[in-house]
């Protein structure tokens, strides 16, 4: 029977790509509903509003975590969805969300339509340490419409410590008025603009060209790829990377559904 | 229980086949793998069992093909909160290809991998008995391949994340080992009926 046993290193499967998560990821922290306060809501565009929350006894985060969070109504009944943090971690004990209005959407329309400073709401988190980016390798950030908050908190995160190590961030919206996030935006970000762009800017989805200047310029070591929106949006980028020789196995993909 | 201000939610429709914290996502199919959808052709697809096994074995498209099909109709549930009704699956049974290898008596545990490097852990008695199949259909058609296609685990009882898109093996074990997301905080078996959604749940 001994002879059979498999024993020692951790079995990893004989195939080529295989992505580690980038931390390890506080169990406790996971497993805690936390009751989390509004302090304030912006209105990013038309359709999507950013809400600080006050969540005492927040661990902490990574840029590129979400969350789980969950609303509950008087009968019982809840409605839990994954939001990312959009936020830069620092020891506040508040992060930001950043929701994009869903026509008819359960959760987001709660944000929308109801929710004021004061009220409450659940979350338990931060969750998933795969998307994380800790600020260590040089990091190309791929992202379509409500698809860059995740990469947004790993920006501030850049700026906040005055990292240097490389970051570029492609971002993809409908029109410079869908554009979240865009008085933010600085000498690393390059917009797409799908259907309307200002003067001068070209109007297409995002495209071979917008992908290659960046690969071209491969810092040392290359670049950490993470890719986020939609389904279609991130099979539609990903392709893109990959044709461009972006390797698959330092390419991160989060969808929302 | 923390009653959210001016929260009503959704019209309740009782369904009892729902888990908890679940909700149905009619036609919709949501699409969450964290790697690139591989271009991973039939002919270049293989499947292979091998750890703790009297016979380590690996078939083809066409040899895992002869074995005898068997199909799923039912509900599948993802951890990030949709559940599916009424879907159909075509493959093979877990246990016609496990019959061939013969497991170790000391076997508990296996490690599912895909083409990809992604993983996921299980116990064993969750993949036997007729709970666990290799499907390369859906509702008659070829498994598309963001959803697995052209094969992938479908252990439709547990949290999907457990049924590995892209299957390309099963390590047999006397131990267990955490899978890609099990890795990343989720839970080690993902029973939805007990809400197993991340470790300590
Ligand atoms: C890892 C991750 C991170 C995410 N991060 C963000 C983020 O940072 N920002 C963000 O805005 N979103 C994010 N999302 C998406 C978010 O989790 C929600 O899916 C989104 O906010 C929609 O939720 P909702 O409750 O408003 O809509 P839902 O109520 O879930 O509805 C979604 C759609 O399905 C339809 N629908 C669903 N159920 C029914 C039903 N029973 N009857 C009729 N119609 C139905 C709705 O009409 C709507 O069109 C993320 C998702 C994931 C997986």
């Amino acid at each position: 029977m001994t002879e059979l046993a498999v024993v020692g290193v951790p079995f990893a499967p004989p195939t080529r790509f295989a992505v580690p998560g980038r931390i390890a990821v506080g169990e406790q922290d996971a497993a805690v509903w936390r009751t989390a306060t509004l302090t304030a809501i912006r209105r990013e565009t038309a359709d999507v509003v950013t809400v600080r929350l006050a969540v005492p006894g927040w661990a902490g985060h990574l840029p590129g975590q979400h969350l789980m969070l969950r609303l509950t109504a008087g009968d019982g009944y809840a409605a839990q969805r994954h939001y990312s943090i959009a936020s830069a971690p620092d020891a506040s004990e508040h992060i930001e969300l950043t929701v994009d209005h869903v026509e008819g959407g359960e959760v987001s329309g709660w944000f929308h339509t109801v929710a004021a400073p004061g009220d409450t709401v659940e979350v338990r988190g931060p969750v998933s340490g795969f998307f994380a980016w800790p600020g260590d390798r040089p990091a190309l950030l791929v992202g379509g419409g409500s698809g860059v908050v995740p990469l947004m908190s790993m920006v501030r995160h850049h700026r906040a410590r005055r990292l240097d190590v490389p970051l570029r961030l492609l971002v993809s919206a409908r029109g410079p008025e869908e554009l979240i996030y865009a008085r933010e935006y600085g000498a690393e970000t390059t917009p797409v603009f799908t259907r309307s762009a200002p003067d001068g800017v070209a109007v297409g989805r995002m495209a071979a060209a917008h992908v290659a200047p960046l690969l071209a310029e491969q810092p040392a070591g290359g670049w950490e790829a993470y890719v986020c929106g939609s389904n279609g949006f991130a099979e539609h980028a990903s392709r893109l990377l990959v044709a461009a020789g972006q390797p698959v196995h330092r390419i991160r993909i989060e969808r929302f559904g | 229980m923390n009653v959210t201000r001016g929260f009503t939610g959704r019209p309740r429709v009782p369904n009892a086949a729902l888990p908890p914290g679940q909700y149905d996502a009619g036609d919709d199919w949501p699409v969450l793998s964290a790697e690139v959808t591989p271009e991973l052709a039939p002919a270049d697809w293989s499947f292979r069992i091998d750890g703790l096994v009297e016979r380590p074995r690996s078939w083809s498209w066409e040899q895992a093909h002869e074995l005898p099909e068997s199909s799923y109709e039912g509900d599948i549930h993802c951890v990030t909160s949709w559940s599916k009704f009424g879907v159909r699956f075509g493959g093979v049974s877990l246990d016609a290809f496990l019959s061939v290898v013969r497991p170790h008596v000391s076997a508990t545990h296996v490690v599912a991998y895909s083409h990809t490097g992604y993983t996921a852990n299980l116990p064993l008695a969750d993949v036997t008995g007729g709970r666990a199949w290799i499907a390369w259909e859906y509702d008659g058609r070829p498994l598309a391949p963001e959803h697995g296609g052209p094969a992938r685990l479908l252990v439709p009882h547990l949290y999907f994340w457990k049924s590995a898109k892209w299957i390309a093996g099963l390590r047999i074990l006397d131990h267990d080992e955490p899978g890609f997301w099990e890795g990343n905080g989720y839970h080690a078996r993902g029973n939805p009926w007990e809400e197993q959604r991340y470790s300590g749940d």
